[in-house]
């Protein structure tokens, strides 16, 4: 790709992408620490998630701002404008990550204040590691530019509504056979559906992407699905 | 017509492309075609301008040329209405048909065809007559008008088309070189429609306007596209994408890409075309 003839308008896009990349690694270690602080109980970490969201917020915010600059400013064309608009949807997209992470943070420090139950726990871990493991690659994806990548995640989501969906049986299972369990069970019920909406914000990144790269979008009735309600 | 957007090279921007793709929107019946031009060939003397040109004009639609400049554009505009006859050592090679009809025809009198196509230029170009003559010029000329009666409602009717009357009613026989430059470029737009042609070519017909007078010329082009073919050279972009349905990118003499607007400017298919239209040309 030759450069832009005029520099600052090149600079521009380029700071407008590092900046959504930027992003993403604060996404992804929010929904990494999340997921370790309802794992392991650890309460000063889930403080520490709820806290730093709002960074989160203003990035996007700040994106967002650069983004409407670029096109008011520089009216981007092609390629600049998918990958502006791309930006402008991602980072919405992250910002959204961002919530359902501090969500799952708050919902730990009221799940350490009940028993732990363990096999839910590591059923709960296997699913967060996997979501988190499909928000890298599809972060990877935009910062490599690597279509391939972006389609692997984009086509795998079934896996994610597969485990959530196993959660949701074990959760009733447990919910039925000892009532006390209950008001746990009903937030691991909501970190669960969290962690299963930041997997369908990464397929949507793949797409984003996939129309950033390609120009094309994706029909999104191709991909696999599992019937999260009658599962 | 088959879709081209699923070949090889949809995702590989940096292929080299030979052939120029004249893409039609897919989901859009074809518009019939006014000006089907073949393998169209321009020389000035030695140098070739134009390189096999083909490319489909549909009726009752802006098609806007762009290209850096040198890139043969103009060129391809004024071989339409034959404007390249004038021009010593010029020679044509090629078809281009006018409904069907080949415009190098030795049948065509480039006179009656330049009637038929009428062209609007970068500096608007007024006789230095009044705006009442500037406008029946032509009608008289080619005899359309029977009487004073029916020229007067022809001058009327197409300033009218233009946007012009309301400014100019009460000012007919003033010369029409004392109008600021966006309503002498209306004038000359009222000029041209004057004599009911079915093809309207401009060669950068706002490049001498503010944005106000540029607002209005592309207000006046889209109402025109209902009774007109028009089409339009233009240096700008944002032009080019506001006011056509159809974009030709031209590079050294050659179409290199051609399609719906909306997609040249969001998903050009050739490089040549994304490095122009995005400011990346080295």
């Amino acid at each position: 790709m030759n450069e832009h003839i005029v520099k600052s308008y090149e600079d521009e896009l380029n700071t407008l992408t590092a900046d959504c990349a930027r992003m993403g690694g604060l996404t992804e270690a929010q929904v990494g620490d999340a997921l370790d602080a309802v794992v392991k109980r650890d309460q000063a970490l889930a403080e520490a998630v709820v806290g730093r969201d709002e960074r989160l917020d203003v990035l996007e915010a700040d994106i967002e701002r650069k983004a409407i600059r670029l096109i008011a400013l520089r009216q981007p064309m092609a390629n600049d404008l998918r990958k502006t608009v791309a930006a402008m949807k991602i980072a919405s997209n992250l910002e959204r990550c961002g919530d359902l992470a501090k969500n799952i943070a708050k919902r730990t420090l009221i799940l350490n204040e009940a028993e732990p139950i363990s096999p839910l726990t590591r059923s709960i871990e296997r699913m967060g590691r996997l979501v988190a493991g499909r928000l890298k690659d599809v972060l990877d994806a935009y910062t490599g530019s690597d279509l391939d990548r972006a389609l692997a995640v984009w086509s795998r989501d079934d896996e994610v509504d597969e485990h959530y969906n196993s959660l949701f049986r074990e959760l009733l299972t447990y919910m039925m056979g000892d009532p006390r369990t209950i008001t746990a069970c009903a937030h691991l019920l909501f970190v669960a559906k969290n962690l299963e909406r930041i997997g369908d914000h990464a397929t949507n990144i793949a797409e984003i992407i996939h129309y950033e790269i390609t120009g094309e979008e994706m029909i999104s009735a191709e991909r696999p699905k599992t019937d999260a309600l009658r599962a | 017509m088959p879709s081209q957007r699923d070949d090889a090279m949809a995702h590989d921007t940096t292929a080299p492309v030979h052939i120029a793709v004249d893409r039609q929107h897919a989901a859009l019946p074809a518009a019939p075609v006014k000006i089907r031009a073949r393998d169209v060939n321009v020389f000035y003397g030695e140098k070739q301008a134009l390189f096999d040109v083909s490319l489909d004009v549909p009726e009752n639609s802006v098609t806007a040329l762009i290209g850096p400049s040198g890139c043969g554009k103009s060129t391809f505009l004024r071989s339409i209405n034959r404007m390249n006859d004038t021009i010593p050592g010029c020679k044509v090679t090629g078809r281009i048909e006018l409904d069907g009809e080949d415009v190098n025809d030795r049948s065509i009198d480039p006179v009656v065809l330049r009637a038929r196509v009428g062209m609007v230029f970068q500096k608007p170009n007024p006789f230095p007559k009044t705006i009442f003559e500037n406008v029946a010029y032509g009608p008289r000329i080619h005899g359309i008008a029977s009487g004073k009666t029916e020229l007067e409602g022809i001058v009327e009717s197409s300033l009218k088309r233009a946007g012009l009357w309301a400014e100019v009613a009460d000012r007919l026989h003033q010369p029409g070189t004392g109008l600021s430059g966006g309503q002498q470029q209306r004038l000359v737009i009222a000029r041209a429609i004057a004599v009911s042609p079915e093809v309207i070519l401009m060669d950068e017909p706002c490049s001498a306007l503010d944005p106000i007078a540029t607002a209005r010329i592309e207000e006046l082009i889209d109402e025109l596209r209902n009774q007109y073919c028009i089409v339009i050279v233009t240096h700008s972009m944002a032009q080019a994408a506001r006011v056509s349905q159809k974009t030709a990118f031209f590079h050294l003499g050659k179409l290199v890409e051609a399609g719906p607007t909306g997609e040249i400017f969001t998903n050009p298919r050739d490089s040549r075309t994304q490095d122009y239209i995005t400011g990346r040309f080295g």
